[in-house]
């Protein structure tokens, strides 16, 4: 199998130019605050990378999408521009830009180096303060040019948000074709706006379920190869399978720990209910955390590890738990009225996040750990499995109307979803932490 | 009700409400068998096929929403594939278990699960050999029913006794 993940990207960056990055004083164009009412998307100008035949364009336009996209970012048309950017590291003419108010600009280049090797290099300017913020380059292998866009999209959104972005990173999904009643179920991973597909299993068995490790080789995920549905592990650039576990029902809803040392999963009981296990990876040990007469399931962990938040219907109707990682002081904390289910902590550890199923629709929201403060960001009649992007400000999940599930993301202000393009229908994204 | 309130919101599913109340009171009559379901004409099957079984015993039972328990009409169902499987005991038998589409993929798969372990314990109860029973749950991965609506959705949440490791 061609390298997905590995290998990648030999990039070197290096501040450059006038101002180097980082030399400056933080300075946040964008407020994150997602209490906030409308938050006004920042005027940006994001000119052509000058060279590269059409990969200069390219850039500009994958980054343009990223940005656009987060909803912080109102990328200004290029037929409003003024200014033709000769040289992409001479000082712009700022006035040009102040007058069609974009109040940050991005120039840039690309060219080939005598290696083979793509160079990238990016400034953005503050055009009412009238200079440069940032200035970077890379160099990446020729394969890996939609790559180089998203770390540049990512380091303009950390420069003027103050914030880690999300932007080069991918998501496994199970892609889904054919009939509903006899739907083609496959494992497969893309970039994070729908590029670069790959399909990860063949479609003979149902596949449900892929979670990324932090690592970002490894996915766990549920299949019914062997007859009897079971959680497996899949070396992406491999393809090597491994069974988790030897047990003789069930075992499902997989996640890995955030050290990536173990996996926590149900596993079903014999009297038909479902309790939650972690098992180490190296030491093959499986630790009971729940027994209960109940369906205990959906195991997310804090990202300190400390703290596992889980579904139970336990109290009659399914509801959001939280106990320790060794299983102590298992603690309900939904009260809303509705049904709970799949939660999701958040990489930052400020939240989770749910399903919910209230009022005949399916809503997908956030709520602090002990479980105050519930938001509902996005209302549908069948929708659910939220994954968090890697910088806690982003949701993504699957949604079924017309026929079939496909991709949406939300940001936490819930006002800014966004469709993912698949080519077919596609359930259960999750989110890979940020590339290396 | 809050789905209620959702519902009349909508002519189309107001409609559709009032025509299910009226299903909902001639059908304490869910269909149980392939046949009720017009999967296939009755009769024909040789005795002691798997034809035979579905067709002519049901190889099927409903349960409410969000529900495991075996219903009156269910256990009516099972009585007679007890009856049947204590008289083929040729036959190993799978269990599945199915859910509607209205919960989550993880959580469905364990309600399938359980409504698996609950026909099969009923079953047993039956005295049907627990070494010739398993279970498998689908969740609501494999729905029969197709469309979008109540009358589907009560169609996919089932079990359904499947046999196998016998001749014919």
């Amino acid at each position: 199998m061609k390298s997905i993940l590995k290998p990648l990207l030999m990039i070197a960056a290096m501040a450059m130019g006038m101002t180097a990055a980082g030399t400056l004083p933080a300075l946040a164009l964008v407020e994150l605050n997602v209490n906030k009412g409308n938050v006004e998307p920042l005027p940006i100008a994001i000119t052509d990378f000058q060279g590269g035949d059409a990969l200069g364009a390219q850039i500009s336009q994958i980054v343009t999408a990223d940005l656009k996209r987060s909803g912080l970012f109102a990328p200004i048309d290029k037929s409003a521009f003024i200014e033709k950017i000769a040289n992409p590291d001479a000082t712009p003419r700022f006035d040009d830009w102040k007058v069609i108010n974009a109040q940050a600009l991005v120039t840039g280049s690309v060219s080939k180096e005598a290696d083979g090797r793509i160079r990238a290099q990016y400034r953005l300017w503050d055009t009412f303060a009238g200079q440069q913020m940032a200035g970077e380059q890379f160099f990446a292998n020729d394969a890996n040019q939609r790559r180089v866009a998203h770390i540049i999209a990512d380091a303009i959104y950390e420069r003027l948000t103050g914030e880690k972005g999300y932007f080069d990173t991918r998501v496994v999904f199970i892609d889904e074709s054919g009939a509903k009643n006899a739907r083609k179920k496959r494992l497969a991973i893309m970039d994070q706006d729908g590029a670069n597909v790959r399909y990860l299993s063949d479609g003979r068995s149902i596949v449900l379920t892929p979670r990324f490790s932090p690592n970002r080789q490894e996915i766990t995920y549920m299949s019914y190869e062997s007859g009897q549905p079971r959680v497996y592990l899949l070396q992406i650039e491999t393809g090597q399978r491994e069974l988790v576990g030897n047990f003789p029902g069930m075992t499902f809803a997989p996640r890995f720990s955030p050290d990536g040392q173990k996996v926590i999963m149900s596993l079903l009981r014999d009297d038909g209910n479902s309790n939650i296990f972690a098992m180490d990876l190296r030491s093959r040990s499986t630790t009971r955390l729940t027994n209960s007469t109940a369906i205990d399931t959906s195991p997310s962990y804090s990202p300190d590890g400390s703290k596992v938040v889980f579904t139970s219907d336990r109290g009659g109707r399914a509801q959001i738990y939280v106990m320790g990682a060794d299983g102590s002081g298992q603690t309900r904390i939904s009260f809303g009225d509705g049904v709970y289910s799949t939660p999701v902590w958040s990489p930052r550890g400020d939240l989770i996040a749910f399903t919910k199923q209230s009022g005949g629709e399916f809503q997908i929201g956030v709520m602090k750990t002990d479980g105050s403060g519930e938001r509902i960001l996005s209302s549908g009649f069948q929708q659910e499995g939220p994954t968090w992007a890697p910088n806690g400000r982003v949701l993504m999940f699957f949604r079924d109307s017309n026929g079939g599930p496909k991709l949406v993301s939300v940001d936490l202000t819930g006002r800014n979803e966004q469709p993912i393009p698949t080519s077919n229908f596609a359930s259960d994204p999750a989110w890979s932490p940020l590339l290396e | 009700m809050g789905r209620i309130a959702a519902l009349t919101r909508n002519p189309v599913m107001i409609a559709l409400v009032a025509m299910l109340a009226v299903a909902g009171c001639a059908s304490k009559k869910t269909p149980n068998s392939a046949a009720d379901l017009g999967l296939n004409g009755a009769g024909a099957a040789t005795p002691g096929s798997a034809q035979d079984f579905t067709v002519n015993i049901g190889d099927r039972i409903f349960f409410d929403t969000d529900s495991t328990s075996i219903r009156a009409d269910a256990q009516t169902t099972l009585s007679r594939q007890a009856q049947w499987l204590n008289q083929y005991k040729q036959y190993a038998i799978v269990v599945e278990g199915h859910a509607d589409e209205r919960g989550t993929r993880e959580y469905n798969l364990a309600l399938g699960a359980r409504r698996a372990a609950a026909t099969r314990d009923f079953l047993v109860s039956k005295g049907v050999s627990a070494s010739r029973l398993k279970t498998i749950s689908y969740g609501k991965e494999r729905p029969v029913a197709v469309c979008d609506d109540i009358s589907c959705w009560s169609q996919n949440r089932r079990a359904v006794t499947t046999l196998s490791g016998a001749g014919s």
